[in-house]
């Protein structure tokens, strides 16, 4: 059975729903984000399993028990919110043993746990400054700690680095997922950062809308997107309007291409038809490739490690694509504005969705 | 096919927080009804009763609009108020506008001089106006005739209101963007026409915040017109008249009813206001820090130079006429006017009570202000409960003390009260004064928990620690500004108000400002300046102590502040 099970929560503000009718299991030991944009209700539900804000109907079961009325108080959870948090008056040591000293420990144990969470942290030299003379990316690190100091069976985190410049953030990611690794504790982070998703999640729920969109682990939700919300939310996306002319057969202003077979759509409706920029194929292409398109490089933005191009489509010059090409590419094959080169579109990479 | 069942709605339960927050919260409506609700109830009530107690319908009202002598007071009421603001609000515009927009010498200085008239009772202007232009006035020949009347209320009320006008508008004027100035001055647009459209625009509501305080303050003060109103009759003082004078309980009433209009439209008004008003200064906002420019430093440094002369010299005469003989024809110095056993009995003991008012106003009031404020704001959902609590703590701020404090009297002296044993004792003097100031210091503590990161009951919910252990190892030491902003805004109201607690005290239980307007009835005016320089030396004392302490002795404990 899995650890947490969420069946049909439902959260409403007045006439606005914020989340319709959302299940969704979560396995022990998992890291699961919830991703989306910001309104998507992600944070809803994460406030609704923390019970800070008590969905509307539906229930939780943690570990087998139902958890659906309580309050936060009765709840197994450690929590991290994006501002940290942090008592601003006590030290980083009170701030770690805080939920401790509740607990009757003996005063040196506590010390000793509190030495323990910040060496876990990193921290280990910070027990008596105060918050406001840490770095943000510090401050992240000893609201991880108190968060964990005991030791819940579900850690939340709450936009943990948003707050944080973009350098710092990129090292908390890694911490915090090896961290969550040698705990193993089941952790949810919220997020609307798709690269932090991909990077730290075991599995990824992208959310729009009040509603679940995709669960999936992430070179799932990347490779295989089931909407075009999620295609064009994770990662970046080409849409080109086409129409599916057989099962395994798309056009796309007069020109055919070949894709997987799709079995859910109507043949003759208007689809869209997606590739990512990095899919679209140029070096080494056999004579007899399908799908094969000249273009013309409409301009190149350099983006530094490579050079995302915008192509025209030569038989068709409103078409117009994107793809990233290497600095190796552009040197190789001379490309530069104006350039004419044929390019292909795996039909494996071709994604096809109802409009 | 299943058939889809109506999903059932999540009944969240309580947890032991939620029990007791929620049980606090009604403890304090109780509390607050019993303070505030019920004698203003009590007064309403009494409108409708003639001197038995027998229920007579609007009888009272019609003989009170059909008397020209009692009506003439509210039109000179509204008439007093209406010049006062019109003067006061531009002169405080103009001097706020100087301490904020300009570079003046000693700033400082001049922002000190502009709160003095807090530290003092109301009367001390009056009592000071008499010295200068009264009948025995030294500068009398300047006037042609003595100030008794409409004149001297609205000189004396000008002192007493350019504090509260000047901290609100000085507070208007200092959260300016100085991108806004940037881009005018980019643009080259003249002076006036910024000031126009950027300035202007910017402390509106600071304007009609501070007309409607001023008008208010005028309206409901009874310290300067009992002082030097002479035959010029007020609201206020009328209903002294009649509860004191004429011991005609439902005629007070009446009138304290109709003093309660303008002071409840003029709140209505300003909450509808205020409510309009969105953030002015975003987190972006560069503030704005003047140049220096010679040509208006000047000028500006001139005008506040004049007001503050105007106001230490009216602080200055009472002084100087409580050291002084027998004015004007001795006017060899003496301390004998601060020996008050010999004009009132109680002699320096109501000075003591005063003390002892404001000591416990500070300590209970501020207690019960800010545990108030902090279950209001924190308890989760109740929604119907917190919000009986925010009425009845907003509902002073619209009574005007004296009509308060006739509540107090019916409701309070009622032969079937059970809490009738506290008439007459030091502890009604104290719940009065709190239920009269309560709304300024609801709104300290308010603010400054809204200014906390919400999330911290949260994380304390997380970690299984009792919301009042975070309220005490957490909340209590961060809002500690707060909390001694609201003990001494307490304390200093304490020792200086009179209209509050005029018809409360007992003779064991007088207070030194009351005991000040009965010297001064009683023709001692040397005195009764002696007993109002004595409260301004104590309030201006302990907001010294609090400017020191909140320096050295708080920098101790608020080491976390720094970074």
């Amino acid at each position: 059975m899995a650890y947490l099970q969420i069946r049909n929560l439902t959260k409403r503000y007045g006439t606005f729903t914020a989340l319709g009718d959302v299940s969704l299991d979560i396995q022990e030991g998992e890291f699961v984000c919830f991703l989306g944009p910001s309104g998507c209700g992600k944070t809803t539900l994460l406030r609704a399993i923390a019970g800070l804000d008590p969905q509307t109907s539906g229930t939780i079961h943690q570990k087998g028990r139902d958890v659906s009325a309580l309050p936060p108080a009765k709840r197994d959870f450690g929590i991290v919110f994006q501002s940290y948090a942090l008592f601003p008056n006590l030290t980083v040591g009170d701030n770690v043993g805080y939920g401790l000293v509740n607990r009757r420990m003996p005063r040196a144990d506590i010390a000793f746990r509190v030495e323990e969470l910040l060496d876990l942290v990193g921290l280990p030299d910070s027990v008596r400054k105060y918050p406001a003379q840490l770095s943000g990316g510090q401050q992240q690190r000893v609201a991880l700690a108190r968060a964990l100091a005991t030791s819940p069976g579900l850690l939340l985190l709450d936009e943990p680095l948003s707050a944080l410049d973009a350098r710092v953030r990129l090292r908390l990611r890694h911490e915090i997922k090896a961290l969550q690794r040698r705990l193993g504790v089941t952790t949810i982070m919220v997020t609307h950062d798709q690269e932090e998703a991909l990077t730290m999640a075991d599995r990824i729920v992208v959310m729009n809308h009040g509603a679940i969109e995709q669960v999936g682990p992430p070179q799932e939700i990347y490779r295989r997107p089931t909407s075009s919300f999620v295609a064009d939310f994770v990662g970046s996306m080409n849409f080109l309007p086409g129409r599916l002319a057989t099962p395994d057969l798309v056009t796309v202003a007069g020109l055919s291409f070949a894709c997987l077979p799709q079995d859910g759509l109507a043949l003759g409706k208007d689809v869209r038809v997606c590739i990512r920029p990095e899919d679209v194929k140029v070096r080494d292409l056999p004579a007899d490739i399908v799908n094969r398109l000249p273009i013309e490089v409409a301009d190149l933005d350099f983006v530094g490690s490579f050079c995302r191009a915008n192509l025209r489509v030569r038989a068709e010059p409103k078409l117009a694509l994107t793809a990233d090409f290497s600095s190796n590419l552009i040197r190789d094959l001379g490309v530069q504005t104006g350039s004419h080169l044929d390019v292909a579109l795996p039909p494996d990479r071709l994604r096809v969705f109802a409009t | 096919m299943t058939l889809a069942l109506p999903a059932r709605p999540t009944r969240v339960g309580m947890s032991r927080d939620d029990l007791v927050m929620r049980a606090g919260v009604l403890a304090l409506a109780v509390v607050l009804l019993v303070i505030v609700g019920l004698p203003l109830w009590s007064l309403l009530a009494k409108g409708f009763e003639d001197r038995d107690g027998r229920f007579v319908g609007p009888a009272n009202f019609i003989t009170y609009f059909s008397t020209p002598a009692l009506f003439d007071s509210a039109l000179n009421s509204i008439y007093v108020a209406v010049v006062a603001t019109a003067i006061v609000v531009p002169l405080a515009f103009t001097y706020a506008y100087a301490l904020t927009r300009a570079v003046l010498p000693v700033r400082w200085l001049f922002q000190g001089i502009s709160l003095i008239p807090i530290f003092a009772p109301s009367l001390l202007p009056g009592i000071a106006l008499i010295y200068l232009f009264g009948n025995q006035g030294l500068l009398k020949e300047l006037l042609g005739s003595a100030i008794y009347g409409f004149d001297g209320i609205v000189i004396a009320q000008v002192f007493y209101c350019i504090p509260h006008a000047t901290l609100i508008l000085a507070t208007a004027l200092a959260t300016a963007d100085a991108r806004l100035y940037e881009a005018a001055e980019v643009l080259g647009t003249r002076k006036l026409r910024v000031f126009l459209t950027v300035t202007l625009p910017g402390a509106k509501y600071g304007l009609i915040s501070a007309a409607l305080v001023v008008f208010t303050l005028v309206i409901t003060d009874f310290g300067i017109p009992k002082v030097i109103g002479g035959n010029y009759n007020v609201l206020a003082t009328d209903v002294y008249k009649q509860v004191i004078g004429q011991q005609n309980f439902s005629m007070g009433a009446v009138v304290g009813m109709v003093l309660l209009v303008p002071a409840a439209v003029a709140f209505v008004v300003d909450r509808m206001v205020q409510r309009q008003q969105v953030a002015s200064l975003t987190a972006r906002a560069v503030p704005l820090v003047p140049k220096p420019e010679r040509g208006r430093d000047a000028w500006f440094t001139a005008f506040c130079s004049v007001v503050a002369f105007g106001i230490v010299g009216i602080l200055a005469t009472a002084v100087w006429g409580s050291l002084i003989k027998y004015w004007p024809y001795n006017l060899s110095l003496t301390l004998d006017n601060y020996d008050f056993g010999k004009f009132d009995a109680n002699g320096w003991d109501s000075y003591f009570n005063s003390l002892e008012m404001a000591v416990g106003a500070a300590v209970f009031g501020t207690a019960l202000m800010f545990v108030g404020a902090w279950l209001n704001e924190k308890t989760r959902a109740f929604h119907l409960m917190r919000g009986v609590v925010q009425f009845l703590a907003f509902l002073p701020m619209a009574v005007p003390g004296l009509v308060l404090g006739l509540g107090y009297i019916f409701f309070f002296n009622a032969a079937g009260n059970p809490l009738n044993f506290l008439y007459g004792t030091m502890a009604i003097l104290v719940i009065n004064c709190v239920a009269h100031f309560y709304t300024v210091g609801h709104l300290t503590a308010t603010t400054a928990l809204k200014q906390i990161d919400p999330e911290f009951e949260s994380v304390s919910a997380s970690l299984k620690v009792p919301v009042w252990r975070t309220f005490g190892r957490v909340i209590a030491p961060i809002c500690l500004p707060a909390i001694l902003d609201i003990a001494i805004y307490l304390f200093v109201n304490a020792m200086t108000t009179v209209s509050s607690v005029i018809f409360l005290y007992s003779p064991d239980t007088k207070l030194a400002s009351v005991a000040a307007v009965n010297i001064e009835e009683a023709g001692t005016t040397a005195a009764a300046a002696a007993l109002c320089v004595v409260i301004v030396l104590t309030s201006a004392a302990v907001k010294a102590l609090h400017v020191l302490a909140d320096r050295f002795a708080l920098g101790r404990l608020q080491a976390w502040r720094r970074r």
